[in-house]
């Protein structure tokens, strides 16, 4: 299952229409994929990301295009960058959680129409599994270190013990001026204004993912020892009023 | 209700909430008034916290002897050649024009604790209703036999950022092949623990980035260090032969400093150095010593649930001037305590809410390009003193992409910190 519990049933409440733009209506058709050889991965995914480039840039100073940029897009929310106009269907994914990492990313991109119901990428899909990893890993390889990205080592994924505690404060109401107190301990180094700088931003971060990325670390799955120990003496009550707190927080 | 994202609803949601719990006061003159002296790590976080928070509620008067603050925190990484002197440099304009704190430059030389007043150099008086102190650390001289104020022209300590950070490196870059630069640690407690290894560590890259082949001698009073392993290591593989590290066993003791002869007299050698950088013991800043605030350690004794100082009711200390029980002297700590001690202000203040205590530090330290390690721990009160609940250090023998990784994250965290003080 996807990060955040955010799954393909999430897909249909997008549903509503989004008015197609006229000069958006570009299409990406798949190339026939070239076989490769395992030594040229690199070039092999710089080869299937070009039927990408009409519509998306990536790697450093990449801007949005037709398309949004895609540097950092491993670990980034969906639909949650500054200055692009996403689909409301890609807006309500991300904020019903859904961060990009390997697994969401290949799922997508075998059919983005049927993962996401609704959203305005014009791409029918890359139907071989091969094709997309190769491709996803290229991307990540040129989206590393980039502000803005919430990925930590490795894959993070919510799991057992993870997800069951996630889903009890979920549940409940976070105190949000508590979370303004507390957040005071996040913002010596996740900074307040959204700026990242070699530390993920955490402004604004739905309270799903921020929650179920608390108790990854509390278990381990997220293993940044630095975060392992901020959130050893957060109680449930605490993470409600953090997430709370910065889920109503714009980026400045 | 349609058209609303959860993102906005959750601002309508915030707003409302802040609205309700704004305390009301009234006219500006009768505001209290809270006046912070240090503009620092602890000074500037706690200033910019209160004012922030109570929203013009309280009126905030920050003190400190200079119209710009240099950070300790990177100040090697500036010996090393990884940051400008300009980067480490921080004005306090924002505190000013963004969150309306009254920036007073000067210095503060005498409290009256009965009058509620700080008196400034130049003889103005700035009356508080709650002072938060933030002094740093001043140097014991005479703790290194030999060594001054005068002779620190000669022989920098580089302990308090500014000039003498700058003529540390000056006199760093002058060192040519078949030199060598001896070190005084000092000893516990003093500001940032594992910062002479981390200094060391860059004077060692300095010279390798150069190719020159000179030397680094470390005279300790202690017989370990913090990080010793991580360094160790660190110093084997990056710079093998370069730094030579002598405990108390070692070299007997340091009994004198000869800035003008270049010599450090131990109780076996005498120790030579092209360049002497002399890190005596610290106390606690003048102005809290002066004020009656400090005990026999030369630092203040603090409550653990707030910061308030044990002996005036009236006054809180932060940094490295409090003895803040298990945390160490240090900007994270500082900057930790002092949102602790700025929300009982503005609680006792202006009526709102007083949350319970946390603490928390972490330590990040160079070692040569890519190769970051940390330290850190969770603190909080109990039974009247700071304790730590969890801690952590980096291994040796880590995955070098790990190591990088580290060093990344210490560039955010020195641009979140400075954020957090300064706006
Ligand atoms: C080489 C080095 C490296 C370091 N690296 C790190 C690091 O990587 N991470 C970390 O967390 N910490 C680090 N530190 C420690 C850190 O710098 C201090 O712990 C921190 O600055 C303490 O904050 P403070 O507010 O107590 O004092 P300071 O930050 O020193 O601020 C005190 C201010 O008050 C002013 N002042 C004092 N008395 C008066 C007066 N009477 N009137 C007016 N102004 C006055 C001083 O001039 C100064 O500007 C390092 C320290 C050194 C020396």
């Amino acid at each position: 299952m996807p990060l955040m519990g955010w799954n393909k049933k999430h897909s249909g409440t997008g549903s509503r229409a989004w008015p197609v733009l006229a000069a958006g209506l570009v299409t990406c058709l798949p190339i026939s994929s070239p076989t490769l050889a395992a030594d040229d991965a690199d070039t092999a995914g710089e080869r299937l990301f070009s039927q990408c480039t009409t519509c998306h840039e990536i790697g450093e100073g990449a801007r949005h295009k037709i398309g949004p940029h895609l540097d950092g897009i491993i670990g980034r929310l969906a639909g949650s960058m500054d200055g692009f106009r996403y689909s409301m269907a890609m807006r309500e994914a991300g904020e019903s959680g859904l961060v990009w990492d390997r697994d969401t990313l290949d799922t997508y991109l075998q059919k983005p129409s049927d993962f996401i119901t609704g959203n305005r990428m014009s791409f029918r899909g890359m139907s071989d599994q091969r094709d997309r990893a190769t491709l996803i890993e290229w991307m990540s390889t040129m989206s590393l270190n980039v502000p803005g990205s919430l990925v930590e080592e490795g894959d993070a994924k919510a799991s057992g013990p993870a997800r069951g505690f996630a889903d009890i404060v979920l549940a409940m109401e976070g105190d949000a001026d508590y979370g303004a107190y507390l957040a005071g301990e996040c913002v010596t180094c996740h900074q307040a204004s959204g700026h990242a700088d070699g530390i993920p931003s955490i402004v604004g971060l739905p309270r799903a993912y921020f929650i179920t990325a608390l108790f990854e670390y509390k278990t381990n799955i997220r293993t940044n020892e630095v975060m392992k120990l901020r959130v050893a003496n957060l109680e449930n009550e605490e993470i409600a009023a953090l997430a709370a707190y910065f889920s109503g927080l714009e980026p400045q | 209700m349609t058209g609303i994202t959860r993102r906005q609803f959750g601002i309508l949601g915030g707003a409302t909430a802040s609205a309700l719990v704004m305390p009301a006061y009234a006219r500006a003159q009768d505001k209290p008034k809270v006046v912070v002296v240090g503009g620092g790590a602890g000074g500037a976080t706690a200033a910019r916290y209160i004012a922030k928070d109570s929203d013009g509620a309280i009126d905030v008067t920050l003190i400190d002897d200079s119209g710009q603050f240099t950070t300790c925190f990177f100040s090697n990484l500036y010996l090393g050649g990884f940051r400008d002197f300009a980067s480490i440099t921080h004005s306090y304009d924002k505190l000013q024009s963004d969150y309306g704190i009254t920036k007073v430059t000067g210095r503060a030389i005498e409290i009256d604790r009965d009058a509620k007043t700080v008196r400034m150099a130049d003889g103005v008086t700035v009356p508080y209703d709650r002072l938060v102190l933030s002094p740093g650390i001043d140097l014991i001289w005479d703790s290194v036999p030999g060594y001054s104020e005068e002779a620190a022209k000669i022989a920098p300590h580089a302990w308090k950022a500014g000039q003498q950070t700058r003529l540390l490196k000056e006199k760093l870059d002058a060192i040519g092949n078949g030199q060598q630069v001896v070190m005084v640690a000092p000893p516990n407690p003093y500001r940032c623990p594992p910062a002479p290894y981390e200094r060391a560590s860059m004077m060692a890259h300095l010279f390798k980035a150069k190719g020159v082949d000179a030397k680094i001698i470390i005279l300790d009073p202690k017989e370990k260090f913090s990080k010793q392993a991580l360094f160790s290591e660190g110093w084997e593989n990056h710079y093998p032969g370069m730094i030579e590290w002598y405990g108390p066993t070692v070299h007997g003791g340091i009994e004198s400093v000869d800035v003008d002869a270049g010599t450090v007299e131990t109780g076996i050698d005498t120790f030579h150095g092209d360049l002497l950088n002399i890190i005596p013991a610290q106390k606690a800043g003048m102005i809290a010593a002066k004020a009656g605030l400090t005990d026999d350690s030369g630092f203040c004794p603090v409550e653990a649930d707030s910061m308030r100082s044990t002996v005036d009711d009236a006054i809180f200390v932060i940094g490295d001037a409090s003895i803040a029980g298990a945390m160490p002297k240090s900007g994270f700590a500082a900057n930790s305590q002092a949102k602790v001690a700025a929300m009982t202000v503005r609680g006792e203040l202006t009526a709102t809410k007083v949350f319970p205590a946390r603490y928390s530090n972490s330590c990040w330290s160079l070692i040569e390009v890519d190769d970051a390690v940390k330290v850190g721990a969770q603190y909080v009160p109990q039974d009247g003193q700071i304790v730590s609940t969890h801690s952590f250090i980096s291994q040796t023998d880590e995955d070098p992409a790990l190591r990088k990784a580290t060093y990344e994250e210490s560039l955010g965290w020195y641009k979140g910190i400075t954020a957090d003080m300064f706006g």
